[in-house]
C-alpha cells in the first residue's frame, strides 16, 4: 500500500493579518505559515494505515517558509518518504495550479491512495482533493472521518450535516479528503524530530509552469466590516463573573 | 450556450438543504444581471414534489434509481452531460459535503473556473461578482465571477433561507440522463447519529468550547459550569477531532444547529460554518483572549479574560447565585 499525502502550508490564523498594498492579496511578509490543519490528519490517518496494514507513506509539500519543518516532523511521525516541490511559490498559486503540478509529480509514484485534507481556510478555488482527482482521473470522496483498507478498494465513513454519515466503498487507487482521522495527529516530542532531520532527506523536485488557469482573479480583498460588535465587559475575573451573573439573572437562565 | 443560472438542488434523504434555499436567493440576483432565468436542477429518485417551494424558474428533474443516494461519482457524470450540453453562465452548488466534491470535480472535467467559499454575490455595471470568505471569516475576496461560464460554491450567511423560497411549485421539465457513469464508488449504508445522549439543538443553555480549551482534562472545569448553570456542554470542531467530546455535542457544519437561550462560547474563534449554526441562539456571550476573534462580530457580550482564570470564579459565583 503506498499512501501519498500532498499538503498544503497556510497562514496562521492567530496571527494579525495584513492584507498588501495592492489590496488584493495578504501581505507575504507579515503572514506566518502553517500546516493546514486537516493534511495533519491526514498525515495521521497515513501513518495509522501503515500502522495496521503495512505500507509507505510520501508527504509532498510546496517549498515554502517551514516546509522543512512540516516534512521533518511527518518523517518523525512515521512518513518514509519527504518531497519537496520546488518553483517560486507567490501568492498568485491557486489549488488548480497546485492541484495540477502535484498530480504530475504523483503520477510516475503510482500510489495506491491519496490523502488531502477536505478543506483549507484559503480555497478560493476549490480544496486540493476534487482537483487532484480530476487531474489523475482518479474517483474521489471528501468529508471522510474514517478509513479501512480492503482487497483493492477503501471502507470510508462520510460524513453528511446533522451528525448522518454514509458508509461508502471507492475502488483503489483513489483520492479521499479527511475531515478527521481516526484518532486525533499524534505529538512528536522535538527529540524524535530532530533525529528525523540528522536521518530523513528531503528529495526536491522541480515542478512545470504554474498555470492558473480555473480560479478567479481577486480584485479586492479585505477584513470584513463588522456591524455590530460585542459589547466588552471589562475588569477581574470576579468582576466579569458577576457582570455575567447579572446577566444570566436578567436573561432569565439563572 | 445560455445566460440561465443553474443552482444544484442539495437533498438528503427526502429533505431539502437549508443551503438550496440560499442558492436560489443568490441566483435571482445574478440572473437580474445576466438577464437569464434561474433554473433548478434536481438529481434523485422519485423526486418529482421534492422541491415544490424553490424559487425558480423552471425545475430540470433527473429522475432514476441509480440517483437514489448521493454518490460522488455518479452525480458528477450526470452532471456534467447536463450542465456540457446547456451551458449556462453560472452553477452555483452549496459549498458542503455534497457540493463541494461535485463542484471541484466538474470544475476539472468541463475546464470551468470554480469560485468556493461565496457569501454573497452582487452585480456591478452588468458584471456578476463574487464575494468569498476566506481565513475562517477574518479576510474577504472580492472578484468577477470569471466568464463566459462558472461554478461557484456557496457557504450560508449572506442571503437568508426565506429569500429563496417560491410561493407556488415551479414548472418541471423531465431530463434523462446520460446514463450516469461511475461504478467507482458504491453506498454500503447510512450510519445514523449515536443516539442515547443529549440533544444540543433542544438545550435552553448550552456552555461551549473550543480550541481554546487545550486539553481532555480542561473539560470536566466546564462540566462543571454547565451544571452548575443547569446547561449542558457543547463543542466546536477541534474538540470533537480530538475525541476530547462525543459526536452528539459537534456544533457546527457536520454537528448541529442549535438555538439556546444562553450560548457561551468559551476558547471559540467563531469560524463561519461555526458562526452559522449559532446565529439563532437568543443571547451569544463569547470569552477569547484574541480581541480580534470573529465569534465577537456575533456575540452580545464579550470578554477577553482568560477562561481558565474566569470559568472557577464564574461557576462559584452562579452556585452562590442559587443558594
Amino acid at each position: 500500500m503506498h499512501i501519498v499525502v500532498p499538503v498544503k502550508l497556510v497562514p496562521d490564523l492567530v496571527e494579525e493579518l495584513v492584507i498588501d498594498p495592492s489590496g488584493t492579496a495578504l501581505d507575504p511578509d507579515t503572514v506566518r505559515l502553517q500546516l493546514n490543519e486537516f493534511d495533519g490528519h491526514a498525515i495521521e490517518q497515513a501513518i495509522l494505515l501503515k500502522e495496521r496494514g503495512g505500507g509507505h507513506v510520501t508527504v509532498l509539500a510546496p517549498d515554502l517558509e517551514g516546509v522543512d519543518d512540516v516534512l521533518y516532523t511527518a518523517a518523525a511521525k512515521g512518513a518514509d518518504r519527504l518531497i519537496k516541490l520546488c518553483d517560486s511559490f507567490g501568492q498568485a498559486v491557486n489549488n488548480h495550479a497546485m492541484a495540477r503540478a502535484v498530480a504530475e509529480v504523483i503520477k510516475p509514484l503510482q500510489p495506491d491512495l491519496v490523502l488531502t485534507g477536505v478543506q483549507s481556510h484559503s480555497d478560493l478555488d476549490g480544496s486540493m482533493g476534487p482537483l487532484l482527482a480530476g487531474y489523475l482521473g482518479l474517483p474521489y470522496v471528501g468529508y471522510v472521518a474514517g478509513v479501512t483498507i480492503g482487497a483493492g478498494h477503501a471502507t470510508v465513513r462520510k460524513e453528511y450535516p446533522g451528525g448522518l454519515a454514509a458508509e461508502l466503498d471507492v475502488v483503489l487507487p483513489a483520492v479521499l479528503g479527511i475531515q478527521a482521522a481516526d484518532q486525533p495527529p499524534r505529538y512528536v516530542a522535538f527529540s524524535r524530530i530532530r533525529q528525523a532531520m540528522k536521518t530523513a532527506t528531503i528529495e526536491e523536485q522541480t515542478v512545470a509552469m504554474l498555470d492558473t488557469g480555473g480560479g478567479p482573479a481577486v480584485a479586492r480583498m479585505y477584513k470584513p466590516e463588522v456591524a455590530a460588535r460585542a459589547t466588552m465587559l471589562d475588569g477581574k475575573p470576579d468582576e466579569v463573573a458577576d457582570k455575567l451573573v447579572a446577566l444570566f439573572r436578567e436573561m432569565g437562565v439563572l | 450556450m445560455s445566460q440561465d443560472i443553474y443552482v444544484v438542488i442539495e437533498h438528503l434523504r427526502g429533505q431539502i438543504a437549508d443551503i438550496s434555499y440560499v442558492l436560489c436567493a443568490a441566483a435571482r440576483q445574478l440572473a437580474a444581471a445576466s438577464g437569464g432565468q434561474v433554473v433548478g436542477v434536481l438529481l434523485g429518485h422519485n423526486v418529482q414534489n421534492l422541491a415544490q417551494d424553490v424559487a425558480v424558474d423552471r425545475l430540470l428533474v433527473m429522475d432514476d434509481p441509480r440517483l437514489a443516494d448521493f454518490i460522488p461519482d455518479v452525480y458528477q457524470q450526470a452532471l456534467a452531460g447536463l450542465i456540457g450540453a446547456q451551458a449556462p453562465r453560472v452553477v452555483l452548488f452549496g459549498d458542503t459535503s455534497i457540493g463541494a466534491e461535485l463542484a471541484g470535480g466538474l470544475s476539472v472535467q468541463l475546464g470551468w473556473p470554480l469560485v468556493s467559499y461565496c457569501r454573497s454575490v452582487r452585480t456591478d455595471d452588468g458584471r456578476l461578482m463574487y464575494i468569498s470568505q476566506l481565513c475562517g471569516g477574518k479576510v474577504m475576496a472580492e472578484g468577477e465571477i470569471p466568464a463566459p461560464h462558472a461554478l461557484v460554491a456557496m457557504v450560508p450567511g449572506g442571503f437568508q433561507a426565506e429569500q429563496g423560497k417560491g410561493t407556488q411549485p415551479p414548472p418541471v421539465e423531465t431530463v434523462a440522463p446520460a446514463a450516469p457513469a461511475g461504478g467507482r464508488i458504491t453506498l454500503k449504508q447510512y450510519i445514523e447519529p449515536e443516539s442515547g445522549d443529549v440533544d444540543i439543538s433542544k438545550e435552553a443553555i448550552l456552555v461551549s468550547v473550543g480550541r481554546g480549551i487545550q486539553n481532555a482534562d480542561n473539560i470536566e472545569m466546564v462540566r462543571e459550569l454547565a451544571e452548575a448553570m443547569g446547561g449542558v456542554v457543547s463543542a466546536s470542531r477541534p474538540v470533537v477531532d480530538q475525541g476530547w467530546l462525543p459526536t452528539t455535542r459537534l456544533v457546527g457544519k457536520s454537528g448541529k444547529r442549535v438555538k439556546p437561550r444562553l450560548y457561551l462560547a468559551l476558547g471559540i474563534s467563531g469560524a463561519p460554518e461555526h458562526a452559522e449554526a449559532i446565529t439563532d441562539s437568543q443571547t451569544i456571550i463569547a470569552v477569547n483572549t484574541d480581541a480580534s476573534a470573529p465569534i465577537f462580530d456575533i456575540a452580545r457580550y464579550g470578554t477577553t479574560l482568560d477562561l481558565f482564570e474566569l470559568v472557577p470564579v464564574l461557576t462559584e459565583k452562579v452556585r452562590q447565585a442559587k443558594h
